[in-house]
């Protein structure tokens, strides 16, 4: 499906520039685009190097442990096929924490250690998401965070009466967006057929 | 209660950073020792994400500029027209779950188009508010461990957001009502 989505991205894009006489627009949009996904990794190394030193603290302390322990009767239910108190329930709880609090810069670091917790108990090959992850995944998309700031910010500046007035709103429909994540998931999860891991 | 949310999101990192190395040393780990340890893998971790980044921001920076989707949308409105939906939300639904920051554009200029308390206003800043950057998070986090194959997960990623979008209209509908 995504190798359909990612060519028809760009055929219907290059097409359509054709026909409205800007294919000047194209090469540009590429590279600019190459650049900023350059950045945005190379940002990456400062804080993924940051918190997988203090991960593996906090590993090393038994509290990614103590914590995977404490959510353990969402998560048997959520993951099935990750152990019980694995070092990946931590790390996910984190990131979805992180995520719910707004911390963007925290949650990417969390969910990449996640998925590399989850990588290690993929038991299919190493090119291909394992069930876990697509759960984990379809949270981590569904889920966001509480107060979302910018969208208040924009409300205010454009003189909203009650710019926080969203919130309840949102919340509700995140809380509706990750029961029907978790849902769909079980659904699609035995669509394709159990492949373990 | 937002100010609890707002106070707590500031102490929590401060906290992480003073309790765990706090706790590792009172469990006798070498603080210094396994922090440089396990930070090792950043770089390698984060350079691994390039070619996937690379890949997919290209397509969406491509149909993003080339107008292809103002096409798919005159195309789509018909049809939502005829189910009830509002269409002048259909570029940001089209555009959240690939591009977060041409989302907040589109979701900025119908704010101030329409006004922040208006209906619109209110079904944006929701959907803002409730969608993620679907796109971007699977091919940032599958990319990080090397997983080309990502299964049924762009389905269901897709899924959950058309949830939400629906979700969105029929909430800010009865509460605002």
């Amino acid at each position: 499906m995504v190798n359909l989505i990612w060519l028809g991205m760009i055929v219907f894009g290059i097409i359509v520039a054709g026909v409205n006489g800007n294919i000047e627009v194209i090469t540009k949009a590429a590279l600019d685009s190459a650049n900023d996904a350059v950045t945005i990794s190379i940002s990456l190394i400062a804080i993924m190097t940051f918190w997988l030193g203090i991960m593996k603290l906090a590993e090393e302390a038994g509290l990614i442990r103590a914590l995977a322990w404490l959510v353990r009767p969402v998560m048997r239910f959520l993951f099935p096929s990750v152990p019980k108190d694995h070092p990946a329930m931590g790390a996910i709880v984190m990131n979805l924490s992180a995520n719910i609090l707004g911390l963007g810069n925290a949650a990417t670091p969390m969910g990449l250690i996640a998925m590399r917790e989850l990588q290690k108990l993929n038991r299919g090959r190493e090119d291909t998401a394992s069930e876990a992850m697509c759960t984990f995944l379809a949270l981590n998309t569904s889920c966001v965070t509480l107060i979302p700031t910018t969208i208040i910010g924009i409300r205010l500046l454009y003189g909203s009466a009650d710019p926080t007035e969203i919130v309840g709103p949102t919340i509700m429909a995140t809380a509706i967006s990750m029961a029907a994540a978790v849902l769909f998931d079980r659904l699609l999860r035995s669509f394709y057929g159990s492949r373990g891991g | 209660m937002f100010e609890f949310i707002a106070e707590a999101s500031r102490w929590a990192i401060p906290a992480v950073l003073l309790f765990v190395p706090v706790i590792a040393a009172l469990r006798k780990v070498k603080v210094y020792e396994t922090f440089v340890d396990g930070a090792e893998a950043g770089f390698a971790t984060a350079v691994k994400t390039i070619p996937f980044l690379v890949a997919m921001l290209v397509a969406i920076g491509i149909f993003r500029a080339s107008g292809a989707m103002e096409v798919m949308v005159n195309t789509l409105s018909p049809v939502l027209n005829l189910i009830g939906l509002p269409t002048d939300v259909l570029p940001h639904a089209i555009m959240r779950p690939l591009s977060g920051g041409a989302a907040l554009g589109i979701a900025s200029d119908i704010i101030k188009t329409h006004g922040p308390d208006s209906f619109l206003g209110r079904l944006v800043s929701t959907m803002q508010g409730s969608c993620d950057t679907t796109f971007y998070v699977l091919t940032l986090y599958f990319g990080s461990v090397g997983v080309k194959k990502y299964r049924y997960s762009v389905m269901l990623g897709l899924l959950a957001d058309l949830t939400t979008l629906f979700a969105s209209i029929i909430i800010v509908r009865s509460v605002f009502n």
